[in-house]
């Protein structure tokens, strides 16, 4: 059991704040994703739960124990690195022994653990060699062996997929999700790739300038953005958005459109819609293709809304010219509205 | 159009200037780089010519350009009396500065590459710094000090001021050394169990030994090759360098130059077996 709670975690070098009072829990044997730009400081929140840098205040807590004045070694975590740290002077048995021996298990022990991780990540005939024989896919197994092996209640992943080639990181994605569930520990993984993110994950973070903006199911996240940056964020392509300017009490004017739309004091809001949640029709918003990118199964179409830049996933018949004026209309249930201050959905 | 067109012509006499200019350079270069190697090479070679001559080849005239492979001259140095216990003087002054530099240097070096710290550059400065003292402006003062305390003439005495000489190199190869080890690699280490301690010696240690005994071996070198010191503050237990500029001044030429081989040959082999770490130590790849 390795519930793990990151109550108020702050961290500050010298004068940047890289990480500002973050709250999370992660529940037993959850998959949570951190996912956010570079620099968003998901790393070094993993870093901080793994205990190889010390939070400036907050409390860090794994399995219902304070962890954050422990050394990472006591801490029950394995941790799989983005460079994989497979270590070079010693074969690829002694690599996912390392922790096993340092545990000082009986030698029957290490090497049913070894043989079994190593059959589990598919190496068993790479264990006598030495890290400087594999191929980069192949020190990624080892570095995940030797984090299995430990038999740890959490463990930790700093993109491990990122140094991989895009058909490799496919597979390994899909072998990684296996065999994580398979071991029921509690796992936290940080990735900048959203389809990483939203494939793996039971539960996203998203992270932005040191603060998790929203974390929730891969869809949640998809469907409904809890603020602006997450819109703008997830999706490929991402989410649309326009001004809209109060109409009426609950209804709001958007690109000469009037949509019914939610309470607010505010004078103006932001309308969102996904490229995927809008048809060409006869009614909607005014429209002028710019671009136009057949993807086979649909068509991209980037349009001028208002001066502004509007993007559309159309059906792959539809036919449309560069200077064609459409009418895209939103679908109803699809449309999210946003607080231009505050940046939060509505 | 008629614009690209003039610039083409205007190029093409300025593209062949740039050819012939670095036609040029690439001679200057290749010219230097041969200068250089003759300034270095040539008296290697004439030593190691007239070391391995019988005394009479040594004053003769014209030279062989081969050597005769006479060791007369060398066998004669080797039995002449206060070598063998200059050459262990020399031995034992050189290996505890080794140690001392290593001990010392090491440390400090994991530290650089480890550790943020205030004034970490200006430390780094300063290392380098102390190679700005000149040792004979220091060596009176030090001579002085030395008998107060009663060091001078020993080998620990003049180990410490030859590891003054040595250590910034110590410090400064093993900090290239640690910084060439991945640091997540340290990092996997605690998360696999071990201590800061032990993941030092099971994961950092092995793999900067190589290393290591490079830079030990350069500690050795600069000890092993230091004269000025040694003469001053040694008289009994004078090292090798030291016994030869006192003994070999009124020796015969064949002499000197037996005594100069025996000096600079086991120097050229260490250097040239650590050459790839003093490249690190500069940041040029050598590989």
């Amino acid at each position: 059991m390795a519930e793990i709670a990151i109550k108020g975690v702050a961290k500050r070098f010298g004068g940047f704040t890289a990480l500002h009072q973050v709250d999370l829990t992660i529940a037993d044997q959850e998959f949570m994703v951190l996912l956010g730009a570079s620099g968003c400081g998901k790393t070094t929140l993993l870093r901080i739960v793994a205990g190889l840098e010390t939070p400036s205040q907050g409390e860090m807590w794994i399995g219902g124990r304070r962890v954050d004045h422990l050394p990472p070694r006591d801490r029950g975590i394995a941790m799989v690195f983005q460079n994989y740290a497979v270590f070079p002077h010693l074969t690829v048995f002694e690599n996912i022994a390392f922790g096993l021996r340092m545990k000082k298990l009986p030698q029957q022990e290490v090497e049913r653990r070894v043989n079994r991780t190593a059959e589990l990540m598919h190496i068993e005939q790479l264990l006598k060699r030495y890290s400087g024989q594999l191929s980069g896919g192949q020190r990624q197994r080892v570095a995940v062996a030797r984090a299995l092996a430990m038999e740890p209640d959490v463990i930790l992943m700093d993109e491990p997929l990122s140094n991989l080639d895009a058909l490799l990181r496919l597979e390994m994605r899909a072998e990684l999700k296996g065999v994580l569930a398979a071991s029921k520990t509690t796992t936290i993984y940080v990735t900048h790739d959203q389809v990483e993110a939203m494939s793996l994950a039971d539960r996203i973070a998203v992270m932005h300038q040191g603060r998790i903006v929203q974390a929730a199911s891969p869809v949640e996240v998809y469907r409904n953005p809890a603020a602006r940056f997450v819109g703008s964020f997830i999706g490929n392509p991402p989410m649309n958005f326009l001004p809209a300017a109060k109409a009426a009490n609950g209804s709001w004017s958007v690109a000469g459109l009037t949509l019914p739309g939610p309470k607010s004091d505010r004078q103006a809001i932001e309308f969102a819609i996904r490229p995927e949640d809008v048809e060409a029709g006869e009614a909607g918003l005014p429209a002028i293709v710019r671009v136009i990118e057949p993807l086979g199964p649909h068509t991209l179409v980037t349009c001028d809304v208002e001066g502004g830049l509007f993007r559309a996933v159309l059906e792959s018949s539809a036919t449309v010219a560069v200077g064609d004026r459409l009418r895209l209309a939103p679908k109803p249930e699809r449309i999210r509205w946003f607080d231009p201050e505050t940046t939060h959905a509505i | 159009m008629t614009g690209t067109h003039m610039s083409a012509i205007a190029e093409a006499p300025a593209a062949a200037a740039t050819a012939d200019a670095r036609k040029a350079g690439d001679w200057l270069l290749v010219a230097t780089a041969i200068l250089l190697c003759v300034w270095v090479l040539l008296p290697i070679y004439l030593l190691i010519v007239n070391a391995l001559s019988s005394p009479q080849e040594v004053t003769a005239f014209p030279k062989r350009f081969f050597p005769s492979f006479d060791i007369g001259s060398l066998t004669f140095f080797i039995n002449f009396a206060g070598v063998a216990r200059a050459l262990w003087n020399s031995v034992l002054v050189a290996t505890l500065t080794m140690i001392l530099s290593i001990g010392f240097g090491a440390p400090a070096g994991y530290a650089l590459s480890r550790f943020d710290f205030p004034g970490k550059e200006t430390f780094r400065f300063l290392v380098l710094m102390t190679r700005a003292f000149p040792l004979p402006l220091l060596a009176l003062p030090l001579a002085v000090m030395f008998i107060r305390t009663g060091l001078d003439d020993t080998a620990i005495g003049l180990a410490l001021v030859h590891t003054t000489l040595a250590l910034p190199f110590a410090v400064l190869i093993t900090f290239s050394l640690f910084s060439g080890i991945p640091v997540e690699l340290e990092e996997a280490a605690w998360t696999l169990g071990c201590t800061r301690w032990q993941a030092f010696r099971k994961v950092i240690l092995p793999l900067a030994l190589p290393g290591i005994a490079a830079s030990a071996v350069f500690a050795f070198t600069i000890s092993w090759n230091e004269v000025f010191a040694a003469a001053v503050l040694t008289i009994e237990n004078r090292t090798l360098t030291a016994f030869l500029l006192q003994s070999l001044g009124e020796s015969p030429l064949y002499l000197k130059f037996a005594g100069g081989a025996a000096l600079v040959v086991p120097a050229l082999i260490f250097i040239f077996a650590v050459r790839k770490y003093l490249f690190a130590m500069w940041g040029i790849a050598n590989r």
